[in-house]
């Protein structure tokens, strides 16, 4: 396949019209799978042996907190896609992701409260992976506050880029001085949270439709938004040049 | 010494707002940039100076021969005339700033903190600092905002002294400043026609 | 460089705001920690290196929007941008300024303001070199968040918001080795780590920071 063909798609018109036709294959496929995966999940597993039914949680903990860290990637990668070859639909696609991948993270955050509490009989622990995702959302939280806070386009696009690019450097940086931070003299690691590791196929298969459901979303949400970033643009672009005077 | 505009289009706030603006200036040349307010004179020097890029169009400027004024001043409040002078003379490698002092009458005032300065003796510290960087290319905008009759007449010497120099000058002012061998450039008539459909904002209607 | 290095300095002891601010700020953040806490000296002498690490950088923190906000205000960021100074080396002596006026009376007063939180004895020493190995970092780190906010009217909040997470890495390992030197364990590890952080961002983060100004100038 000839990669080039690819930035045509970086052409606002284009990208409207191809999404138009793609996005509600995807909404679709979003809410079968999403909707079939839950409901296997929900009610046609066995509950664990230890956990109970409360491990059915699984179901919407994992999938939102991979596409907490999933966004973030693909803001970086547009942000990338901006810095390089300045394609006005990635930044806006990097301003579009932004929301969904903080509210995925604060899912993630709030269904692992929900099932900490039975687990460990705590809502909250300092602990390494909690700790990444809480600093995760406040990276979000920084991020959109500064495309917020600025009014030209294009100014805000350079800035927050190079405020994605530094914040992933800084991410990565965070993670690992949290691990290091919580097997320091304190306590060790007496809570993992690595379920994968162990998860027998009876969870597996469904939770695999689930993340897929997740997948489906998020790329239905940030298509449905960057298209609202790009009529919100054309919108001003329409405005500046009636003031002058056309 | 040569700065050279050809077909130049510059934007502000990513709307155009001049195009197909060309010019030339050779050694002791000046040329005055007149126009209405908005027009896109102090976007035109900030982008000669390459504070901002030009939408379309090439400058060219000699390396390191350029100075810009803008409206505001850069001054040091906390600092005295002769400090700010001082610094600056540094930033751009030279010594000796006493010369500017004199250009400008601010020998009286040498010590004073510049933030007693009333706002006419501030602009002079400023148009002082133009001496004091030794580049040849003067970008000034609206360098006479405050001064009185004899302060102009005092920055019209200075000017002038610079262009016998060998030096240049590209002013966007709207009083005349007596400066009879300028070329004037009114800029009004360069006004950016909306953008063609290939341009970015072009790709979003 | 060196003009605007001293420049700075000056500005900052003649205003006031510089020296004196960061130190007192510190010195009323150790003042409330007992208020909060209580008074227990084995309490506070626990978190006492935690604490000094935390009020340290609150007190950087504030600082930060003077870095290059009045400079901007003036007209001096856009002539210095025309200046012969390349934009990184204006970005690196802002942030060497600021740490000299800000960020070397913090570390200076610290072991008062220990004394104050009953520090264990061994823990001075380790405060006081993580600090100072630290707070270059946090000087480096708050001039990119001063860059990127420089040209918003209400800059300082969001500033804080931007700088903040990226503060957690330096906070990390500086706490840690203070604690481990109160606790008398060894430091090596977080202070190499510490070191490194420093070092990497006062090496790449001054690129950035000089591509967002120029952003913002134009």
């Amino acid at each position: 396949m000839n990669l080039n063909a690819l930035w045509e798609y970086a052409n606002p018109k284009k990208f409207i019209q191809t999404t138009d036709r793609v996005l509600p294959w995807f909404a679709g496929l979003a809410a079968v799978t999403l909707v079939g995966g839950l409901i296997w999940g929900f009610f046609f597993t066995p509950a664990d042996y230890r956990q109970g039914s409360t491990v059915k949680i699984i179901y919407l903990h994992v999938p939102s907190a991979l596409m907490a860290i999933n966004a973030w990637l693909m803001m970086l990668v547009t942000s990338l896609v901006w810095i390089v070859r300045r394609h006005h639909v990635s930044a806006l696609a990097a301003r579009a992701a932004a929301p969904v991948g903080m509210v995925m993270t604060v899912i993630a955050l709030l269904t692992g409260a929900i099932w900490g509490q039975p687990m460990w009989g705590t809502w909250w622990a300092w602990d390494p992976r909690l700790t990444s995702f809480l600093i995760l959302f406040l990276f979000y939280l920084g991020y959109i506050a500064l495309w917020e806070a600025i009014e030209n386009d294009d100014t805000a696009a350079d800035l927050t880029s190079i405020l994605c690019l530094v914040g992933s450097v800084f991410a990565l940086l965070s993670r690992y001085a949290v691990n290091f931070w919580n097997q320091g003299l304190h306590q060790g690691a007496s809570l993992s949270l690595d379920k994968e590791e162990n998860v027998a196929d009876v969870f597996w298969y469904p939770l695999l439709v689930c993340m897929a459901g997740f997948v489906f979303l998020f790329i239905a949400l940030v298509l449905m938004r960057t298209r609202t970033e790009i009529r919100a643009r054309r919108m001003r672009a329409l405005l500046a040049r009636e003031r002058m005077g056309v | 010494m040569k700065l050279k505009v050809s077909d130049l289009t510059i934007a502000r706030g990513g709307i155009p707002v001049l195009e197909g603006l060309s010019f030339a200036l050779d050694s002791g040349q000046a040329l005055v940039l007149r126009g209405p307010n908005g027009s896109g004179k102090t976007t035109l020097l900030r982008t000669v100076a390459g504070l901002q890029p030009a939408v379309l169009g090439r400058i060219d400027v000699p390396p390191e021969s350029l100075v810009y004024a803008g409206h505001a001043d850069g001054i040091k409040p906390t600092l005295s005339v002769a400090e700010n002078l001082k610094f600056w003379a540094e930033v751009f490698g030279n010594k000796d700033y006493s010369h500017a002092i004199d250009a400008f009458k601010l020998a009286p005032l040498a010590d004073r903190p510049a933030g007693a300065l009333s706002a006419g003796q501030k602009r002079r510290l400023g148009l002082a600092r133009l001496l004091v960087t030794g580049r040849t290319i003067w970008v000034l905008d609206e360098p006479t905002v405050s001064l009185d009759a004899e302060a102009v007449a005092l920055f019209a010497t200075a000017v002038r002294g610079h262009l016998a120099a060998g030096g240049l000058a590209l002013i966007a002012t709207h009083i005349d400043l007596g400066l009879s061998e300028a070329q004037v450039l009114d800029v009004g008539g360069y006004r950016a026609k909306p953008l063609a459909e290939n341009d970015f904002d072009g790709a979003f209607l | 460089m060196i003009a605007l290095l001293l420049r700075d300095i000056r500005l900052a002891m003649r205003a006031g705001g510089g020296f004196g601010l960061g130190v007192s700020f510190f010195l009323i953040v150790v003042v409330l920690v007992p208020f909060g806490v209580g008074p227990q000296s084995v309490l506070l002498a626990k978190i006492a290196p935690g604490m000094l690490w935390l009020g340290a950088l609150l007190a950087c923190l504030l600082s930060l929007d003077r870095i290059l906000a009045l400079d901007w205000e003036d007209g001096s960021l856009d002539l210095l941008a025309t200046s012969p100074l390349p934009m990184e080396g204006v970005v690196s002596v802002k942030a060497l300024a600021h740490w000299v006026t800000t960020g070397l009376p913090l570390v200076a007063v610290t072991p008062v303001l220990g004394l104050l939180l009953s520090l264990p004895e061994a823990g001075y020493k380790w405060l006081i070199i993580s600090l100072f190995v630290g707070t270059p970092a946090l000087s480096v780190i708050g001039t990119f968040g001063a860059a990127l906010t420089v040209g918003l009217k209400r800059g300082g909040l969001l500033l804080s918001l931007l700088v903040l997470p990226l503060y957690v890495p330096t906070l990390i390992f500086g706490a840690e080795v203070a604690r481990r030197g109160a606790d008398g364990f060894d430091t090596t590890t977080p202070l190499l780590m510490l070191a490194g952080i420093t070092c990497g961002t006062i090496a790449l983060l001054p690129f950035a920071s000089a591509a967002v100004l120029r952003v913002n100038l134009r």
